[in-house]
């Protein structure tokens, strides 16, 4: 019942504001709608805790303690940032960046993209996992190119072409699945059941699974932005609305990740090798790596947080294809963590550029001057997004680093030069931004700054302290996946 | 080498599929590049036909019937209409000239070849030779993506990789499951409509479909 809820209601708002997303109460229609799908989301969560996992609708939906994790997440993040585009999106309204019907467009597509990653979640079918994938990449092409303005127009074809072409990798790698279940399972919808999959893992042909894995790694990896395939997420964060840039880096890259992580468990299982978290291992380490030096050459604010972002998605695969319980305990850990602080960062920083006119660091000056709340805002949140103690993102890569140690030594001083790097690179570009003398000028609505205290606040309890019930959550998808 | 008629049927119009791949590698007009991507979707009917005839797997008549609406009759249409009403027939220029293109392509061939070796010999269905062509033509319509400089070829290509892996699905299993194809053949409408828009836009900012404006966003 709940998950039709969770599913129904973003659904139906993307209708709904489909036809009214342009009138004046269609922001909080929005947050209404998001808040609904998130207390929808909760309950179906609580049930997921206490009662164990379930199989519903001729099995189709599948609810585990590993995506119900996810499914409260992007269902908390998806609302936290539709409270902040409320005012956001009516500033740009008033500078005229985009029209009313944008607008319709650009609340119906918010809806629909939360429905098609909570689908994603929730699909046991792998099929229908890739379906709402691509239709996850279609809104959002949508939603980036919302400015129309030739580099937003450009990002959002680079992010359609790229993520295409990708996605298609994935399909492929789809059927060679389908094709070695079926001799497993027998033709028909099953086969491609999770659940099926998982039972008879072992039996599956080794070749088949191995050339399958390559081809879902390379294709998922697209969307989580593993470099080298990491080329479209600068330009779609930077271009696009920032709303959209909170719900890409704090969501999006997750359930594309997540696709990654069902198919490892599925194929190391079948393998009875580590070939698959070798794969990821590599990935994962290269994008740290990449992303960490790419960083201090950055100058548009939005495109260094996303570098960052392709940073900690890196060290969250490196992590899961680690394996064992500690480590991909450890990389949920700093999903829930990175999700929560790099939204609420990118929150702060849409303010601050629509503040100052530009997206530039080198024109954005002074914030803790010219509103404090934004300025300490984004302070924090850097901060905490560099792994200072003692915000949950220090546990988290601490913990990760711990692990790394142990099983991979060789990869631990990449790792800890790479957070080096990234420290000097974000550290030395937003101090400025924060403590220089003041520029801005004054915004026509108040800005929604609650989000992102409410964030880094949670960030800051779990890096003190995580509650039993949680830790047993995540050691129940811990043990799931590990 | 005596093989079932069905089969040499399903490898013949294979074979076709193929060549049309190429053709549309070599092709330089826009106009003859739309026709070649639904003469293509024509063959890739043909062969679900006989392959659903001969095995008797009633669902891939109906992902025929689906192939035939969405790529041969109304995709096509579409394009028609859109190179009508933005008033572009001109050459496709390529980044690399036509021989050598073709030449890389061999290359790709035999390489999709030895890709899909392996995976054919446990395949149990009478296709399974076909599945390298399939391989094949997936990696000649990434080419083709990566050789053409005008938004409306890539995407021709883009679309010429979903009848290649359409394709493969049909050859190594029969077809997918029957949501899963009305799934993606959801997503590639939804897409092309997308793509559609997205020419208008694109033309309207730069006045030209020349994706050598959108090189813009690099890092400096």
């Amino acid at each position: 019942m709940e998950l039709l809820l969770v599913l129904g209601v973003p659904f139906a708002g993307g209708i709904v504001l489909g036809f009214w997303g342009h009138r004046e109460f269609a922001p909080e229609l929005n947050s209404g709608m998001s808040l609904l799908t998130f207390l929808a989301a909760a309950v179906l969560t609580v049930h997921i805790i206490a009662g164990g996992p379930i199989l519903v609708w001729h099995e189709n939906f599948f609810v585990d303690s590993f995506n119900v994790f996810l499914v409260a997440l992007t269902a908390f993040v998806a609302f936290t940032t539709s409270l902040f585009s409320r005012p956001y999106m009516r500033i740009e309204l008033n500078h005229g960046k985009l029209s009313p019907n944008r607008l319709r467009l650009y609340h119906s597509m918010y809806q629909m993209f939360t429905f098609t990653m909570l689908l994603a979640l929730l699909t046991n079918n792998v099929g229908i996992l890739w379906v709402a994938m691509e239709a996850a990449t279609l809104t959002t092409v949508l939603l980036v190119s919302l400015y129309r303005t030739p580099a937003s127009l450009e990002a959002a074809w680079k992010y359609f072409i790229l993520c295409g072409v990708g996605l298609a990798q994935a399909l492929f790698g789809t059927i060679l699945l389908y094709f070695a279940a079926e001799k497993v399972l027998g033709a028909g919808g099953s086969a491609l059941l999770w659940t099926h999959l998982y039972e008879v893992k072992d039996q599956l042909e080794p070749t088949v699974l191995g050339l399958a894995f390559v081809f879902l790694l390379v294709g998922y990896g697209t969307k989580v932005g593993l470099a080298p395939l990491h080329n479209w997420l600068p330009d779609a964060h930077a271009e696009g609305p920032t709303p959209i840039s909170a719900v890409l880096s704090g969501l999006l890259l997750n359930v594309a990740l997540y696709a990654v992580v069902r198919s490892k468990v599925l194929v190391e299982g079948a393998l009875g090798t580590h070939f698959a978290g070798h794969l990821m291992m590599g990935f994962g380490l290269l994008s740290v790596v990449v992303a960490a030096f790419l960083l201090s050459r950055q100058k548009d604010v939005k495109r260094l947080f996303a570098y960052s972002s392709i940073e900690h998605m890196g060290l969250m695969t490196f992590a899961f294809g680690m394996g064992g319980a500690l480590a991909t305990f450890a990389a949920m850990l700093h999903m829930t963590v990175h999700s929560l602080t790099k939204s609420a960062i990118f929150f702060t920083v849409g303010h601050a550029a629509q503040k100052s006119g530009t997206q530039i660091m080198d024109n954005i000056r002074g914030l803790i001057d010219s509103n404090p709340t934004i300025g300490w805002g984004l302070m924090l949140g850097s901060l905490a997004i560099l792994g200072m103690p003692p915000f949950g993102v220090f546990a988290s890569e601490f913990m990760i680093l711990t692990v790394a140690m142990h099983q991979q030594p060789w990869a631990t001083p990449f790792l800890l030069a790479a957070l080096g790097v990234a420290f000097a690179a974000i550290f030395g570009k937003v101090q400025p931004m924060v403590f220089g003398t003041a520029t801005a000028k004054r915004l026509p609505h108040p800005p929604a700054l609650i989000p992102v205290f409410v964030h880094l606040a949670i960030v800051l309890l779990l890096g003190l302290y995580i509650p039993p019930y949680l830790a047993e959550w995540y050691r129940q998808a811990a043990q799931l996946i590990g | 080498m005596n093989l079932p008629f069905y089969t040499q049927l399903i490898n013949l119009l294979a074979a076709l599929l193929l060549l049309l791949a190429f053709a549309m590698l070599t092709q330089r007009r826009i106009l003859s590049l739309i026709n070649l991507f639904a003469l293509q979707g024509f063959v890739l009917v043909l062969s679900t036909l006989v392959v659903a005839y001969s095995t008797h797997q009633s669902h891939l008549y109906y992902s025929a019937l689906l192939t035939l609406i969405l790529k041969v009759l109304f995709l096509p249409w579409i394009m028609h209409r859109l190179i009508h009403a933005l008033n572009v027939r001109w050459d496709v220029e390529t980044l690399i000239d036509i021989p050598a293109t073709m030449l890389i392509g061999i290359v790709l061939v035999i390489f999709a070849f030895n890709l899909a070796a392996p995976i054919s010999q446990f395949a149990g269905t009478i296709t399974k030779s076909t599945l390298g062509i399939a391989t094949a033509s997936i990696l000649l319509s990434f080419l083709m993506m990566i050789t053409r400089r005008k938004a409306v070829s890539q995407v021709i290509g883009f679309l010429t990789m979903e009848n290649g892996l359409f394709f493969a699905a049909t050859s190594a299993t029969y077809g997918m499951p029957m949501v899963v194809e009305l799934g993606i053949a959801l997503d590639v409408l939804v897409g092309s409509l997308i793509f559609g828009v997205f020419f208008f836009h694109i033309r309207e900012t730069f006045e030209s479909l020349d994706i050598h404006h959108l090189e813009k966003l690099k890092e400096r």
